[in-house]
């Protein structure tokens, strides 16, 4: 696997960037952290918009690395045509990618209108099409969904969805939403202050339990499932994973999927409970225990080749004397799907 | 039968100053929109000038700058044969000078209105710092650039303390319309006076009130 090498320095007032990292090509990157950890910075960066200590001195507009603002910043003296055509255009090797773009992101039908009368998810599929149009090698995401409703960011997800299935160019995605990071990245930074504090695989960093970036309502973990039956006189859907079988509600028809479990979602027993309403008990075994707070423990569970992140009080640890390599119950209270 | 000289002649010195203006203050109102340099605030304070000065005091020293034995004037000389002062070349210059404010401060307060992340945006998509200023800032700043040029203009024609210092009263050269009502003025002809008079009268109203309806229209849009 071939990599795209970050590696920046810039000072700003008090603050300091300092980010010396790699990332693979392919596939989306996350960099999650809480505003000011200097995430649009490190964008910015990358860019070209922000001077950085040993970057390229390569001017903003020969980079080809595409760029989604949080607003979509589409040109308001441009028909949606235009605006889709403008990078295309300026890039003497880009393709005609118009029709491709177009019927990813279904924006066919508001080519013809005026920017002004676009929704906010409308125009922010138009400024994503815009920046595919100039066929970039890198993408960069700022927040892209964070101007949004909760409405018209439901309606914008599943085209990134469709972005991280087809497109081969490599994307970083900035947010603070850790469920947009859950379901649409591949590989995980966490920014904290301006320094990289830790980075991996997805799966793997979510089942890390020592990063408090990643922990209060943040923490939970996701697992690959494949859907294996939907029971109809219930309304539900079983997914298969390593460790085992999950049932989730409603019907889902992809074949494989992610499905995210917050660690406040999951609780343990020593033994299966008996005529629970729970319906997803699973058997694993304690990997690690890491206090979160003075009342709260994080503990890191091993189902097959996964990994759970579970919630429980100090005071139960203590009570039901858990200790690493126990085997205990994982009672699963609410599981999200990706799509 | 009305005397058209000096309305044309007016015409002409304000569509050439106004042409001169918008393609050189242009650039100049981006520099000061954008700038961070400490320079900033005095050229701002150059340019607006015109505004708090009278005619008379710009027009003084532009006779002395143009005049032959002037920095300006004698180069002139040298290079042309001919004196920058009591011509129309001279009355261009004292214009663009007169009238630079009314051009640059529209295009300015337009390019400073205009969103920073916009222009990054058009950075990004693959335009050079030229390509986004002509493709991205000057057609969003259009109603500033609308504004430029009816005040520019509008400013230029109604000139006369520059004018009269500068240009003194020569038919065809630089007896423009200002002039020539003064002069109707002195030799009690107030026929003529009245038509020139109302003539620029109606004149003001409709490019006024024509740039007012573009704005609303655009606003409305």
């Amino acid at each position: 696997m071939s990599i795209v090498e970050l590696k920046y320095s810039i000072q700003k007032g008090d603050f300091h960037l300092a980010v010396d990292t790699e990332i693979p090509t392919t596939g989306i990157t996350g960099i999650f952290g809480e505003s000011g950890s200097g995430k649009t910075t490190l964008l910015r960066c990358i860019a070209g918009l922000e001077r950085s200590e040993g970057g390229s001195s390569q001017p903003v507009h020969q980079r080809r690395i595409g760029y989604v603002f949080q607003e979509p910043q589409l040109f308001a003296h441009l028909s949606v045509r235009k605006n889709i055509e403008f990078g295309m255009r300026r890039n003497p090797d880009a393709s005609d990618r118009t029709d491709e773009v177009s019927r990813l992101l279904e924006v066919n039908e508001l080519l013809g209108r005026s920017v002004a009368d676009l929704s906010g998810g409308e125009a922010q599929r138009v400024s994503i099409a815009r920046v595919l149009c100039q066929s970039p090698q890198l993408i960069l995401m700022d927040e892209p969904l964070s101007a949004l409703d909760e409405r018209r960011r439901n309606e914008v997800l599943p085209y990134l969805d469709r972005l991280h299935e087809e497109l081969s160019v490599p994307i970083i995605y900035v947010s603070h939403n850790i469920d947009e990071i859950c379901r649409l990245s591949d590989h995980l930074i966490v920014l904290d202050n301006g320094k990289v504090v830790a980075e991996g695989d997805l799966q793997t960093m979510l089942a890390r339990i020592d990063l408090p970036q990643l922990g209060g309502r943040n923490a939970g973990a996701v697992l690959n499932a494949t859907q294996s039956r939907y029971d109809d006189e219930f309304d539900l859907t079983l997914f298969g994973f390593s460790g085992g079988e999950i049932w989730v509600p409603g019907r889902h028809d992809s074949s494989r999927t992610r499905l995210r479990i917050r660690a406040s979602d999951i609780s343990l027993s020593r033994s299966p409970a008996e005529s629970s309403t729970i319906l997803n008990i699973l058997p694993a075994t304690i990997e690690a225990i890491a206090a979160e707070t003075t009342s709260a423990e994080l503990v890191r569970l091993s189902l097959g080749d996964d990994c759970l992140v579970a919630r429980i009080t100090r005071r139960s640890l203590q009570r039901l004397e858990l200790q690493v390599g126990d085997k205990v119950y994982a009672q699963i209270k609410s599981v999200t799907v990706r799509r | 039968m009305m005397d058209f000289g000096p309305l044309w002649l007016s015409a002409q010195l304000a569509l050439v100053t106004t042409a001169i203006l918008i393609i050189l203050g242009a650039p100049l109102a981006w520099w000061l929109s954008q700038t961070r340099s400490r320079w900033q605030p005095v050229v701002q304070a150059i340019v607006a000038m015109p505004i708090v000065l009278p005619p008379t005091v710009l027009g003084f020293y532009l006779l002395i700058v143009l005049g032959p034995n002037g920095a300006i004037g004698s180069w002139w000389v040298k290079l042309t044969g001919d004196t920058l002062t009591f011509s129309f070349t001279g009355l261009v210059i004292a214009s663009c000078i007169y009238s630079l404010p009314f051009a640059v401060q529209p295009m300015q307060n337009a390019f400073e209105s205009l969103s920073k992340r916009n222009l990054e945006a058009a950075w990004t998509l693959g335009a050079s710092k030229l390509d986004a200023f002509f493709s991205v800032a000057v057609p969003l700043s259009i109603r500033g650039f609308v504004s430029a040029i009816v005040l520019a203009f509008a400013h230029t024609l109604g000139e006369f303390g520059v004018v009269l210092m500068v240009g003194g009263n020569i038919p065809g050269e630089t007896r423009v319309v200002s002039i020539a009502i003064y002069d109707h003025v002195e030799t009690l002809d107030y026929a003529s006076a009245h038509q020139l008079s109302l003539a620029l009268i109606v004149f003001a109203f409709v490019t006024l009130f024509s740039m007012f309806l573009i704005n609303r229209r655009w606003q409305a849009r």
